[in-house]
């Protein structure tokens, strides 16, 4: 790149580039990252500013994610997977609980899927508020930052409300989900989606008509669609290139064929349109989420048919165990706070009804002895959910792009093999290409357009 | 294309490639013989009605200690297999894994032309743990085979550079066999605990 | 041998260790889920800013406190090693999260099973990840141990790590 020359200077006076002896510098970058992203190595030969050329080295954080999944029952996998995105770990969850229920051939009830459906959505708006937060911190915006955390706050606070835990929720299980949506839950979902909208529109505010961010991100990381695809890159770094797979929309799961949505497309592949594509799926899930809410079929809800109130968990077990069965027949019982919405009321609407695979609601097993046998058999060293000899490869759409999860079982009661199908792997294999278009301050961008999630990314 | 005419397709094509195929769960599998894996995915990748854009994943499987875990069942009830439900296709039962030899190497495509899905099995020997790198094919392939080669002991022929990738340059075995146990540390730095 | 503190010299130990406590130059050493609970901690809502500790300084020179958040696999420890031995005197380990306590539940060939089988750890916040009110109170703690080691002169030794039984 020839410097344009001062005026007041001659041509004479520089030296011709030719004669200048010149060495490209070893730069190497990481794996101790500033936060958020650590884990990462990247060796670059720098000419000046320009990378010639890249070589990412990974696998800082593998944690065995693969191996451990070999040893613990099925459901026992279900807290690792949510560890692996970490940032929208329901989307995980979903896609590994799906995959052993179609190796077990059962389906889930309507409302579960609904549910799971909803959740996934909240996760991935929260994946988004992280990656663009976190890049536009790096690029010195660390306001938006700051909004897109609280944004996200809220965001957890209502995801705690359903599942009790912010993050690492371990929500989904084979066969349903853990409780069903807490009675009211509309209020506080159109509250918290009210502030991530405002918080959306304040970053937009602040960022799209801003100079030196649009400077920076675009015409920087340029890929092709059909470079793309033939890295195996999906998501939302493949559709800012213009091409169209949504595995909701083309492989449709659970019921999103039956929810409005649109998949945004960009056009020219580079960063700038991978941050235009994430803000607009944000508004696309919420979008989601409120038709879902609209559309769920409603719960049952059951009370004692005698006094027409729910019975207090202690009381019933009392009863139980004097033999007085006839007194709670057909009652639900007042669990307690870490079992609200996982009662006999909600189960059918929560849980496959094949009894192989799915606990019994506590009502039934301290009730009845059929429901003592199911949990036994669930729960007791040597039993458990049994999945016929088989293997499935089931996608669902991450938040980065296709997360695949291909289980492989021999009937045992833990899995044979759980192969993790990482969409940021792909991603981060074409990163090298990426970064030797670029100067070295374009590399953070890039970088943090990748959204690499290092628990994706490693296992 | 549905799974039945795919899998058709790929066994006209190469009669001499295919050693078994099925489509348990509605998932179009093809067992190949390894000396056909290359030809086989290039037909997959050029031919107009196939179109397979896509290498979504690459892994491997060690079957040799399928069906082996101890039974602790006490009662002979227990166990039993779940029947599918009536929605999901159960048209033929599994066959069980590939062929006798340890590995198989596992390939899943997808045409994003055609929305179809193909599954490749590979069955590799352990004595002879190597295959044709798809790395001309699809650039992606790439980390996914340092991957295998990592995880599984499984070297690719033409791979431009078969390193480890998730674990580090001293380890010496690899974790995801069926005989590396799942707690043997090898720490660089520290106890080993 | 240490002299029979004075009043004066005693103020001035605790208005040293006050000072410390409330600027603490924090290396979030971040690689996993940890970090997202970390993040959330630093940010508005949990404000890690008003206990003085709001400012990361990512050179291990320039840090006093290194947290260790998220889990630390064997091909990672060398390099923590390393960023812990370039920090300068007076310095303090915390280790967030129970990865680093003990390793978690990814007790398999890739993790290690505890930082402080490599280096010393002063707090230790557990929690799979911990909440942000665990990690303020185990920031208080710290910040209660840095008072007192200056008052007293006297860092506390490190509890001996029980032997790990031969399964």
């Amino acid at each position: 790149m020839a410097a344009n020359p001062t005026p007041g200077t001659t041509t004479a006076a520089r030296a011709e580039p030719a004669q200048l002896e010149t060495r490209d510098m070893l730069l190497n970058i990481g794996p101790a990252h500033p936060a958020m992203h650590g884990i990462i190595r990247i060796v670059a030969k720098l000419d000046g500013e320009q990378i010639r050329s890249a070589e990412v080295e990974i696998g800082y954080l593998h944690r065995g994610f693969e191996k451990m999944a070999e040893v613990v029952d099925y459901n026992g996998v279900i807290p690792y997977t949510d560890r692996l995105n970490y940032v929208s770990p329901l989307i995980n969850n979903m896609g590994y609980c799906m995959a052993v229920e179609k190796l077990l051939g059962i389906t889930v009830p309507e409302r579960c899927h609904y549910v799971r459906v909803i959740l996934s959505e909240i996760s991935r708006v929260t994946d988004h508020l992280t990656c663009v937060g976190a890049t536009a911190m790096e690029l010195g915006a660390f306001t938006v930052f700051l909004y897109m955390i609280k944004a996200r706050e809220f965001l957890w606070e209502l995801v705690e409300k359903v599942t009790g835990a912010r993050m690492t929720v371990t929500y989904c299980r084979v066969g349903g989900v853990k409780a069903d949506l807490p009675d009211g839950f509309q209020e506080p979902c159109r509250k918290a989606f009210q502030e991530t909208r405002k918080v959306i529109a304040e970053a937009q505010g602040l960022l799209q008509r801003n100079r030196i961010f649009t400077d920076r991100m675009n015409g920087t990381g340029v890929i092709s669609a059909e470079d793309a695809v033939s890295y195996g890159i999906t998501g939302p770094f493949l559709r800012a290139c213009g091409a169209d797979y949504d595995v909701r929309k083309d492989c449709p799961y659970a019921v999103y064929d039956r929810l409005p949505f649109d998949v945004p497309v960009g056009t020219r592949g580079d960063n700038m349109d991978r941050f235009l594509v994430r803000m607009e799926e944000m508004e696309q899930s919420m979008r989601i989420v409120e038709a879902a809410l609209r559309e769920i079929p409603p719960g049952p809800v059951l009370v004692n048919p005698g006094t027409g109130r729910p019975i207090p968990a202690a009381e019933m077990v009392d009863l139980a165990k004097m033999g007085k069965i006839s007194a709670i027949t057909g009652g639900c019982a007042v669990a307690c706070p870490t079992l609200e919405g996982s009662g006999r009321d909600r189960h059918p609407s929560i849980a496959t009804d094949e009894k192989r695979v799915f606990l019994p609601p506590k009502e039934d097993g301290y009730g009845n002895i059929e429901g003592l046998m199911q949990q036994f058999k669930l729960v007791m060293h040597g039993h458990g959910v049994r999945p016929p000899k088989g293997e499935v490869y089931f996608p669902v759409e991450g938040a980065n792009g296709e997360l695949g999860f291909y289980v492989v079982s021999d009937g045992s009661g833990s899995a044979y093999r759980v192969r993790v199908r990482p969409p940021c792997f792909a991603i981060m294999s074409a990163l090298h290409m990426l970064l030797s278009k670029d100067m070295i301050a374009d590399m953070v961008p890039t970088f943090g357009s990748v959204n690499m999630i290092g628990g994706e990314l490693d296992r | 294309m549905n799974t039945s005419s795919l899998i058709e397709s790929v066994k006209v094509r190469f009669p001499a490639a295919v050693s078994a195929f099925h489509a348990w769960r509605g998932d179009a599998t093809v067992v190949v013989r390894r000396e056909f894996l290359l030809e086989v995915a290039r037909h997959l990748k050029e031919d107009p009605a196939l179109k397979m854009n896509y290498l979504m994943d690459l892994t491997a499987v060690d079957y040799s200690t399928f069906g082996k875990k101890p039974a602790p069942a006490l009662f002979s009830s227990s166990g039993v297999a779940v029947k599918p439900a009536a929605q999901i296709p159960d048209e033929d039962p599994w066959p069980g894994p590939p062929s006798s030899s340890r590995f198989a190497v596992v390939y899943h495509f997808y045409s994003t032309a055609h929305k179809h899905r193909l599954r490749l099995l590979v069955p590799v020997e352990e004595t002879a743990a190597q295959l044709d790198s798809l790395t001309a094919l699809w650039p992606g392939a790439d980390w996914l085979e340092r991957e295998t080669w990592d995880m599984f002991g499984i070297a690719f022929r033409g791979h431009p550079n078969l390193k480890r990738i998730l674990m580090y340059e001293g380890f010496e075995g690899h974790p995801l066999r069926k005989d590396y146990p799942v707690n043997r540390r090898q720490p660089l730095i520290g106890p080993v605990n | 041998m240490q002299k029979e503190p004075s009043f004066l010299t005693s103020r001035l130990n605790e208005a040293i260790g006050w000072a410390r406590k409330f600027s603490i130059f924090q290396y979030p050493f971040v690689t996993a889920c940890c970090g997202m609970e970390y993040m959330a901690t630093a940010c508005s809502h949990y404000d890690v800013d008003r206990f003085g500790a709001g400012f990361p300084r990512f050179s291990p020179r320039q840090a006093d406190v290194l947290f260790v958040v998220g889990t630390i696999s064997h091909k990672m420890a060398p390099v923590l090693k390393r960023i812990y031995d370039q920090m300068a005197e007076p310095k303090w380990v915390v280790a967030f999260g129970v990865c680093t306590c003990t390793g978690g539940f990814y007790d398999n060939y890739a993790t290690v099973m505890g930082i402080d089988t490599i280096m010393p750890v002063d707090v230790y916040i557990p929690g799979c990840p911990p909440r942000p009110e665990m990690v303020l109170d185990g920031l208080m703690k710290l910040q209660d141990k840095i008072q007192d080691q200056h008052a007293t002169g006297r860092r506390p030794a490190p509890e001996a790590r029980p032997e790990i039984l031969e399964s």
